[in-house]
């Protein structure tokens, strides 16, 4: 029987030491450093190119070809940084990643370091996840004793030296280039591209900002073979990915499965959505893609078959709601989030967002009209393609996606003169839940 | 003070010297100055300017960028809970109107013993457990208005209090401080951290026979 599920980032979670260098070691790790040390560092880069392998933390660009963009010979440090700054609500897949296998994204991290001929790396991550960040430094620690990381790595020849930092509370640090802003010691505000980081990233110098998991997969296509990777997954999207299924479902978690698998396969294993209701909405990959209904259970959660049908594949966070929920509350709190975090650097997307927040509170009291939805979709339509950063075009997704599909629920509020929906119906405790 | 000083002056040299570039240890300095004084105070903002070369006005405007900088003292305990959609929805609003009700406190203000503060967040990576409560930056998971009303109470009353993923003894907000800008204190190797939900996919695999694989030469 295909295995619907293919646990490996995941595989070993459950080993009360896993988050040890010794724990790694006996299931394998560090098996594919001294491999990639052995090949030309161009080799690795077309390793993880023929794998296929597309970022993971969101916006899906293909890890090799970004390894390639960075200029060889140029006599430039050149920098590897790691973006552990996992905020995009309902994304919780790094941080399970970093508390119980670390050493996997340290040795994923040399790895990418060697192929883009850096050697300092910087893993970033956020600060509001404390024993996260023990875990990272430990991992971190431990690499140095072992000779993983400092002087003359494995007798290659090749030095890296690895800081851990942690943010400050800036969802906007998630950008890749606020994310190096903020590693400089500034405000976390994006900046203009090009030039991109490959040309011109962090103090100016060529740099590859990778997702925690984009990484942490990188030993396994080393280890493995690009070809094993691509045998994953669909067409154009290749491999494994952690799925993380949270809100009304029976069994919430994180599911490992190949790319393409989708959300009527993963609900089936998690046991449906939570007994006695019925699944409402869901995102696909997090509040900053358009929201799907029960229309779109049989949608390949691949990046081509995701954006087909009108959002995005994302971080895989897969939030389900049920029949409790309401969606305009739902979709001003989404849009609160926006507004509280939006960096400021732009005028369409911090007074695009501001202004949503004071028409969605209106339409939630039950006080808006006709028109407030039109004037929603209009500021929309002016954030869209217009703001700095692609903060701008998340922060619509909610707010369009939603009237788009639930026009009806939002007349429902004006027409009552309030909110249709009972609070208490949708907490995990209604029901006589837990 | 001046002893003190001498070692806040050194833990300072040591996380500058972690950067190819001073400015770069500004985050990790500011949260040294939380380590010591509990907020960002205008001392503290004197602190991270002369020893980076930049002047105040420069320093507070990072400072006022990043929620986790506190400009006022916060309580020994700084409870966050996450009213972000789906934990709001899971009951994170309720939690957090019982805790505002309970404590009688303000956003960021703390509670007259100076035990507890209060805030809500956002979005902290652990929508399986929703609702979630953060302590000091700690996960508390699955929480109810009633289990967090007990929290606060255990946290005020001096108990000892375990996240459920986290380190075994709780830091307070100072010590987290400390571990914010690189100094661990010993606590990685201990703690539960692989809860029911991390390993949900994992177990269900295991049922089906779907042989984990965790990437080891065959």
């Amino acid at each position: 029987m295909t295995s619907v599920l293919v646990p490996t980032l995941t595989a070993r979670w459950d080993e009360p030491d896993s988050f040890t260098l010794e724990a790694y070691r006996r299931s394998g790790g560090y098996q594919a450093l001294p491999k990639a040390l052995g090949m030309d560092p161009d080799e690795v880069i077309q390793a993880v190119k023929d794998s296929g392998l597309r970022g993971r933390g969101g916006a899906g660009f293909p890890t090799g070809v970004k390894w390639g963009f960075i200029p060889q010979g140029d006599g430039k440090p050149h920098y590897l940084v790691v973006n552990a700054d996992e905020s995009e609500p309902g994304t919780c897949k790094d941080i399970p990643l970093m508390l119980a296998t670390p050493q996997a994204l340290v040795e994923g991290a040399v790895i990418a370091a060697y192929a883009i001929r850096a050697n300092r790396a910087f893993i970033y991550v956020r600060g509001e996840v404390l024993h996260v960040l023990r875990r990272v430094q430990h991992a971190v620690a431990e690499a140095y004793t072992a000779g993983y990381l400092g002087e003359n790595i494995l007798g290659s020849g090749f030095n890296l030296d690895v800081t851990v930092h942690a943010g400050a509370g800036a969802y906007e640090c998630g950008e890749e280039t606020a994310l190096l802003d903020s590693l400089e010691g500034l405000r976390g505000q994006p900046r203009l591209k090009p030039p991109f980081p490959a040309i011109a990233g962090l103090y100016a110098c060529p740099t590859v900002v990778n997702n925690v998991e984009s990484i942490a997969s990188v030993p396994y296509i080393i280890s493995r073979g690009a070809a094993e990777f691509a045998a994953l997954g669909t067409e154009r999207s290749k491999g494994f990915g952690i799925f993380s299924l949270t809100g009304h479902v029976t069994t919430p978690g994180q599911y490992e499965a190949p790319l393409g698998v989708t959300l009527r396969e993963l609900l089936d294993l998690a046991g449906g959505v939570r007994a006695g209701h019925t699944l409402k909405f869901w995102t696909p990959g997090g509040s900053s893609t358009p929201i799907f209904t029960d229309e779109h259970l049989d949608v390949p959660l691949d990046f081509e078959g995701v954006g087909a049908a009108g959002s995005m594949l994302g971080t895989r966070a897969l939030q389900i709601f049920d029949d409790t929920t309401c969606v305009v509350r739902a979709t001003l709190r989404w849009t609160e989030f926006y507004q509280h975090e939006s960096c400021g650097k732009c005028t369409p997307c911090r007074e695009g967002t501001y202004w949503m927040v004071r028409v969605l509170e209106r339409l939630d009291r039950g006080q808006g009209t006709d028109e407030d939805l039109d004037k929603l979709l209009d500021i929309c339509d002016n954030i869209l393609g217009r703001a700095f950063c692609a903060f701008g075009d998340g922060a619509i997704s909610p707010v369009v996606s939603s009237i788009k599909y639930f026009r009806d629920e939002f007349i429902e509020h004006f027409k009552r003169g309030g909110c249709p929906f009972d609070p208490a119906a949708s907490t995990a405790w209604a029901d006589g839940g837990q | 003070m001046s002893d003190a000083l001498a070692r806040l002056d050194a833990d300072a040299a040591e996380i500058i010297g972690r950067y190819p570039r001073a400015r770069s240890a500004l985050l990790p300095l500011l949260h040294l100055v939380q380590a010591e004084e509990g907020y960002v105070s205008d001392d503290g903002i004197g602190f991270c300017a002369r020893h980076l070369g930049l002047t105040e006005a420069e320093v507070s405007a990072v400072v006022s960028f990043y929620t986790m900088y506190k400009r006022c003292p916060v309580g020994e305990y700084h409870v966050g809970v996450c009213t972000n959609t789906l934990c709001a929805v899971m009951g994170g609003d309720q939690i957090l109107a019982s805790l505002r009700e309970h404590l009688g406190v303000a956003d960021d203000e703390p509670t007259g013993d100076g035990k507890v503060s209060l805030e809500h967040v956002e979005c902290n990576a652990g929508c399986d457990y929703a609702p979630v409560v953060m302590v000091n930056w700690e996960f508390f998971d699955n929480m109810t208005p009633d289990s967090a009303r007990a929290l606060v109470d255990d946290l005020r009353a001096g108990k000892a209090v375990a996240p459920t993923r986290g380190a075994p003894r709780l830091a307070t907000w100072k010590q987290a401080g400390r571990i914010l800008a690189g100094f661990p204190d010993g606590q990685a190797t201990g703690g539960h951290t692989a809860g029911e939900p991390t390993l949900a996919g994992l177990r269900i695999a295991r049922e089906h026979g779907w042989t984990p694989d965790d990437g080891s030469a065959a």
